[in-house]
């Protein structure tokens, strides 16, 4: 069986910008790997070629086998993503949010009202299915993202900075919930700019000004000290 | 997690699911936002009974197709109005994905394994839904103001207001994929949907433009909005005009092509937009 996600030669720019500079990297299936770099690496036009919101023109995107540019329905329907942004409507309920994004997978509604169900219980949510989400919390607005995310049941999830703007409470109850679900077989992609979000057995990967600096597990890559090496790394880089 | 694999082949099923989820989060939108259809609705009744009363006496109407007599500036100007409705529906779709798409909403819609001209269509249609509801309950009060075309107008209007909604929605769309920021919208009021408003057969017939400038004239006749209006004026009357027709259809192919070629990630603005949908 190979990986959930690899990302083979990848480049990517914009006029004369180049945001993405032969990238490579590869998410195991059931792992959480995050994507390390500061504001500006390159990890947001690196998810927008993954999820096809960018057309990636060089290397090959592959999702669960299917490749992004020959198979992109496929590759899509395997995807969860979770944005920086938010991306549920506030003025809709949490339930009518996740139908709606379930229909958007083919879901019927009376199919995507159980898994509703079954993945707000997954995020800790399951009395908020008829909130608004203007009415829930930073933090359960996020598990409600991962919720969203999760509903049409994909193979990886791509979170880009899940944890920004959140209290250290939410923050920390997010990265928990995501590793809880890799435990259950779901592959993760976490990006990220905040070190203390990743620990040594997680798979790494270092995205500086549009290149892989370096790419294992964060306990080879850090050697028992990771902010020194990132620094290291991404001083001499800049 | 269980059955996690998805299907790799999207049945007529799901598209038909797909349609009917977003379809229904429009109508969601729509119901919650109450006085998004007040102003709809209110914008018309307004240029219905105090323009229209007060241009009654000095714009004066000779008989004109789909007219056999003469009518009431009233009833001149009600499928106008009805294009009107039609018109600013589109650019607060247009708005809305705008809105979406700064907020970061859009991107759920765009990473759907669906085909992007699929997920914009059914927008689309969507959006047309709720703006014929407008119409219908605008031409309801319009009744009771003694406009009344004949009882099958209000059906043989039906696929005009399809087609024209369609069409409006449609350039609303490829407007969209052009504006990068929300704040850039209001430019669009001035430049785009007053001109075409006003420089259309919406308020007066064309041949009162030709009186006052050729240019005008012609300007109006190659108005998209002005054959919308036609194609509605003359279904509210039982009757086909072949040429607005073939306008309307021509531009509603010309503006979703304009609109898919647009939002595809290869292709268009959105290919070289830094930073995300």
């Amino acid at each position: 069986m190979g990986a959930a996600l690899e990302i083979d030669h990848v480049s990517h720019s914009f006029g004369g910008f180049q945001a993405l500079s032969d990238v490579s990297l590869s998410v195991p299936r059931g792992s959480f790997t995050a994507l390390l770099g500061v504001n500006g690496a390159g990890k947001t036009t690196l998810f927008s070629l993954i999820t096809r919101l960018y057309n990636n023109t060089s290397g090959r995107i592959s999702v669960a086998g299917h490749d992004l540019r020959r198979q992109p329905g496929a590759a899509l329907a395997r995807l969860g993503v979770v944005f920086q942004s938010r991306a549920l409507d506030a003025d809709l309920t949490v339930a009518q949010n996740l139908t709606y994004h379930a229909a958007l997978h083919g879901i019927p509604r009376r199919q995507a009202l159980i898994r509703a169900a079954e993945v707000l219980a997954q995020v800790g949510l399951s009395d908020r299915l008829h909130a608004r989400v203007s009415a829930l919390s930073g933090g359960q607005s996020r598990r409600a993202e991962i919720a969203r995310a999760l509903i049409h049941r994909p193979e990886i999830l791509l979170l880009d900075e899940p944890t920004v703007g959140l209290d250290v409470k939410s923050r920390a109850e997010v990265v928990a919930l995501t590793r809880d679900l890799t435990a259950q077989g779901v592959s993760a992609l976490w990006a990220t700019h905040i070190l203390d979000e990743i620990r040594p057995e997680d798979g790494l990967v270092i995205l500086h000004q549009g290149r892989v600096l370096a790419d294992g597990t964060a306990a080879r890559i850090g050697g028992g000290d990771l902010t020194r090496r990132f620094l290291d790394l991404t001083g001499d880089a800049a | 997690m269980s059955d996690r694999h998805s299907p790799q082949i999207l049945t007529p099923r799901m598209w038909l699911t797909a349609f009917m989820g977003i379809t229904r989060r429009e109508a969601l939108r729509f119901v919650n936002q109450r006085g998004r259809f007040l102003a709809a609705l209110v914008r018309p009744l307004v240029w219905l009974f105090i323009f229209a009363a007060g241009f009654r006496a000095v714009l004066g109407l000779s008989i004109t197709p789909p007219y056999q007599t003469y009518v009431l500036y009233e009833v001149y100007v009600t499928p106008g109005l009805c294009a009107m409705i039609q018109l600013f529906n589109g650019m607060q779709s247009s708005l809305s994905m705008v809105y979406d798409r700064e907020t970061g909403a859009m991107r759920t819609l765009l990473v759907s394994p669906f085909p992007r001209w699929f997920l914009l269509g059914s927008k689309l249609v969507a959006g047309v839904i709720v703006s014929i509801i407008q119409v219908y309950v605008f031409l309801a009060i319009a009744w009771f103001w003694g406009v009344d075309p004949p009882l099958f107008g209000y059906i043989t209007v039906l696929p005009a207001l399809v087609l024209s909604g369609l069409m409006l929605g449609a350039m609303g769309l490829f407007l969209s994929s052009a504006i990068r920021q929300l704040e850039n919208f209001a430019g669009v009021m001035n430049f785009v949907i007053f001109p075409m408003f006003f420089a259309s057969s919406a308020l007066y017939p064309l041949w009162r433009m030709a009186e006052s400038s050729t240019l005008l004239h012609d300007i109006c006749a190659a108005n998209p909005f002005t054959h919308a209006v036609e194609l509605i004026r003359f279904a509210l009357y039982g009757q086909i005009n072949p040429l607005s027709l073939a306008a309307v259809t021509g531009c509603l192919i010309l503006f979703f092509a304009g609109a898919v070629f647009m939002y595809d990630p290869s292709k268009g603005l959105w290919a070289r937009r830094k930073g995300g949908a």
